[in-house]
């Protein structure tokens, strides 16, 4: 087959089983935007931003496991990208970015629309290619796709000058179903010594507790560790980025770990003797201060990046390996084997996890007139019935939607932990509604995140995507309003907006439902006629509590077991 | 502690600048880095001296070896094995009169090479550890040093182990 340089990435990302490129035009991908209309293979949906199309890509990716792929032009539109990127790369987000790029004779003459967009983006990308021949085309492309997918996911760019897209040369092209890259080779398979090892110490630990993060989800990796810690009855936390991977129903689960952790699994943590880690990467909102964190503890690491591995915390058993791969062997080894853990010190420790779940962290008062944000997320978690995907933004309601919405699946938890990227939510919501058309989607968010990428509205519009998006509006920036009254005396600098829009009129404006609510009494019902409306995007602003606070919260700087929790006079 | 690490690297454009790159993001330090294409054109030998306690090498080789790019790598100062190293400088100093035959016998001293030679100037090559070329370049006075340029280290390992893909 010949083709150009265009025809060469339309045909290849139908022949990858791409199904969907997010994207914006401009004139360094007019070629490649031509080849696609007249191809018709990919669904092509338009952002109004570039940064939403990456976002939206990434949601995609996060909610399906595949890898998300999206298209924009050079210059502005690639340094539009540049946040998407970067919020996939610390999340470890599998994505394909392609950046058209001026014609490789003016590259380095600052020619209209040129950036150097392999030297911007190679901080935040697993890795990057520029493509100088147009016979590199198809190979480049095999090589991004294989190096985003595998080992420890990421977003890969790759740049191509507008000539290599000329659609009058043409060359010969065939898919290649593989590849192999020398100078890149994962290991999956974790080695069976230190399995071997970490078994031992897991069957003579008496307070052990497993620490679990988003390489479980990333991993597909929720069956196995369902049956390990099952099997084990021992006791499990996540991070922000595994919630799901485990069922929060479950008996055995203590919450979310961290900053906004529950008081159990904290404190769990802060006294447990054998440490299981599990595609987690020891992020400082996990640790808090370094020199309490798990005092008491040998520490297990499964991760399948070697650099992730004595990154923060010095461990003691280090598998290198994918988790899924690691549990499956440790599972076999359980079996094989006759000896059991230490029943009865195993015993004593839930009988201690039991006395500090009784502190019931999480209460807040639930008979207030105006809207408590918990009671909110509450009442969503009810009326979807707990099997929506969840977006969130970034902020307070992030937190309130990783506490009180109970996740039981792998993937329903989609957010910006690692970059925290307000306006993440909406474009996001946008990506898993694609990819899961018959499902539904919510997207949790505040008025200071939402109208970071609030042009999205439009795409959702033109795409009809029923989205609902729940605005949890205190009329604060509350995350740092928050951090102003514990450590700057309340002087809330810049986290108020004098002018917030009228989001009922702004929704409408774009052709969608807008309701409002600033009633508790409210809030139940009209979730209820939000979610009804099948095929309608519905935005409800809910007038929440404004200087509501996220508990329990452990300062920066303080240890694991220094918690805050709400204060008394909140629960009354 | 100093260590040197050797670098197989892909021999391709930007290569370079992701190890550079890396080490500014990181805050690690490099005191230098040396470069060039191998026997193989495809592939670029890289040595890079740095320093840092054993828990941020540990870090440098992990972080290092996670680059596309690299192919292989190697840390010539880890324990029970020993290397070679080896830095070239060309330095170009005042000789004049009765400094002239100093300079020459200076020279000899370090096994080194005249390969310039003005009225007023030499032109020395000299190769050797690091600390060797301090040593040279200590036993002028500062002012009768025109011009140095050094080309950073170079390392290999001894015995039979080589780097090579
Ligand atoms: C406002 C705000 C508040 C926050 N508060 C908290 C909080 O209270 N608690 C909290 O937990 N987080 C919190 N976070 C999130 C936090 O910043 C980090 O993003 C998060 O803790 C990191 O999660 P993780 O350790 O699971 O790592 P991830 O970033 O999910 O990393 C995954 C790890 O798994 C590894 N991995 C990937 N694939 C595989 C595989 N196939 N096999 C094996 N390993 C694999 C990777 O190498 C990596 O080390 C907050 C974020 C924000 C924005
Ligand atoms: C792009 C970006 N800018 C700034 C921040 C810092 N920040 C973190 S939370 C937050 C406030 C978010 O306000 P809102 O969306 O209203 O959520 P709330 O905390 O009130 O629930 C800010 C400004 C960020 N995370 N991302
Ligand atoms: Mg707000």
């Amino acid at each position: 087959m010949e083709l150009s340089g265009s025809e060469i990435i339309a045909q290849f990302l139908k022949d990858e089983g791409v199904e969907y490129l997010f994207g914006y035009p401009g004139g360094a991908v007019l070629h490649i935007y031509d080849a696609l209309f007249k191809a018709d293979e990919v669904k092509h949906i338009l952002a109004r931003h570039e940064q939403a199309a990456v976002h939206a890509a990434d949601g995609y990716a996060r909610s399906t496991g595949k890898t998300g792929v999206a298209l924009v032009t050079s210059g502005p539109g690639m340094t539009n990208a540049v946040t998407g990127i970067a919020t996939a790369y610390l999340d470890s987000i599998p994505l394909v970015v392609i950046s058209g790029q001026v014609p490789t004779a003016v590259i380095g003459s600052d020619a209209f629309q040129e950036v150097d967009s392999v030297g911007i983006s190679r901080p935040c990308v697993k890795h990057n290619f520029l493509v100088k021949d147009v016979k590199d085309l198809a190979e480049t492309l095999k090589k991004a796709f294989y190096v985003a997918s595998t080992g420890r996911p990421g977003p890969v760019l790759i740049d191509i000058p507008k000539d290599i897209t000329d659609p009058n040369i043409k060359i010969p092209y065939s898919y290649m179903p593989t590849i192999s890259m020398r100078s890149y080779n994962p290991v999956i398979k974790g080695h069976q010594y230190q399995i071997k090892k970490a078994m031992e110490l897991i069957k003579r630990a008496r307070r052990p507790v497993f620490y679990t993060g988003g390489g479980v989800v990333l991993s597909n990796a929720s069956q196995s560790l369902r049956a390990l810690v099952q099997r084990l009855g021992f006791p499990i936390t996540s991070t922000l980025m595994g919630l799901g991977a485990y069922p929060a129903t479950d008996e055995q689960w203590l919450g979310m770990l961290g900053m906004h952790g529950t008081y159990e699994a904290n404190m769990a943590m802060h006294e447990t003797d054998v440490l299981i880690a599990v595609g987690a990467r020891f992020d400082d909102r996990i640790t808090g201060h370094l020199e309490h964190f798990c005092p008491n503890a040998k520490i297990i690491h499964i991760d399948i990046d070697p650099s992730s591995i004595s990154k923060n915390v010095k461990v003691d058993v280090p598998i290198v390996g994918d988790v899924d791969d690691v549990l499956t062997s440790m599972l076999k080894l359980l079996k094989d084997d006759q000896d059991n853990t230490d029943q009865e010190a195993i015993k004593d420790w839930w009988k201690k996890i039991r006395q500090w779940r009784k502190k019931n962290c999480l209460k807040y008062n639930k008979k207030t007139k105006v809207i408590k944000p918990q009671y909110v997320i509450e009442k969503l978690y009810e009326v979807t019935k707990g099997d929506a995907y969840i977006t969130s933004d970034v902020g307070q309601h992030q937190m309130f939607a990783a506490q009180y919405y109970k996740f039981d699946k792998p993937r329903q938890w989609i957010n910006s932990g690692g970059l925290g990227t307000m306006g993440f939510g909406l474009p996001a919501a946008i990506g898993v509604q694609l990819a899961h058309l018959d499902q539904t989607v919510a997207c949790v968010t505040g008025e200071g995140s939402i109208q970071m990428n609030i042009q999205e509205l439009a795409t959702c519009m033109q795409y009809q995507l029923p989205i609902k998006i729940i605005n949890l509006n205190n009329r604060y920036l509350g995350m740092v309003r928050q951090w102003q009254e514990f450590f700057y005396e309340g002087r809330y600098a810049m986290s108020y907006m004098d002018s917030i829009p009228d989001f009922v009129k702004l929704t409408e404006s774009y052709g969608h439902v807008g309701m409002q609510v600033d009633k508790t009494s409210d809030v139940e019902d009209a979730l209820k006629e939000a979610f009804a409306m099948k095929d309608k995007l519905v935005f409800i602003d809910f007038i929440t509590n404004r200087e509501e606070n996220v508990y329990p919260m452990i300062a920066a700087g303080k240890g694991q077991h220094e918690m805050e929790l709400a204060p008394d006079s909140e629960l009354v | 502690m100093r260590h040197i690490i050797s670098i197989l690297l892909e021999n391709e454009a930007g290569a370079l600048s992701r190890v550079a790159g890396l080490f500014s993001a990181r805050a690690y330090n490099i005191e230098s880095l040396t470069v060039a294409p191998t026997e193989d054109p495809t592939l670029s030998r890289m040595t890079l001296v740095t320093r840092g306690s054993d828990e941020i090498i540990e870090q440098i080789t992990k972080q290092l070896n996670k680059l596309i790019d690299v192919v292989k790598l190697n840390d010539l100062n880890v324990h029970g094995h020993s290397h070679i190293e080896r830095e070239m400088m060309l330095i170009k100093v005042k000789a004049t009169g009765s400094k002239r035959d100093e300079i020459m016998r200076l020279t000899t001293i370090f096994r080194g090479n005249i390969v310039d030679v003005t009225p007023n100037s030499y032109t020395i090559e000299l190769t050797g550890t690091s600390d060797k070329l301090d040593a040279f370049v200590g036993s002028f006075e500062c002012d009768s040093i025109l011009e140095t340029v050094r080309s950073g280290v170079m390392g290999i390992a001894r015995g039979n182990s080589a780097l090579h893909v």
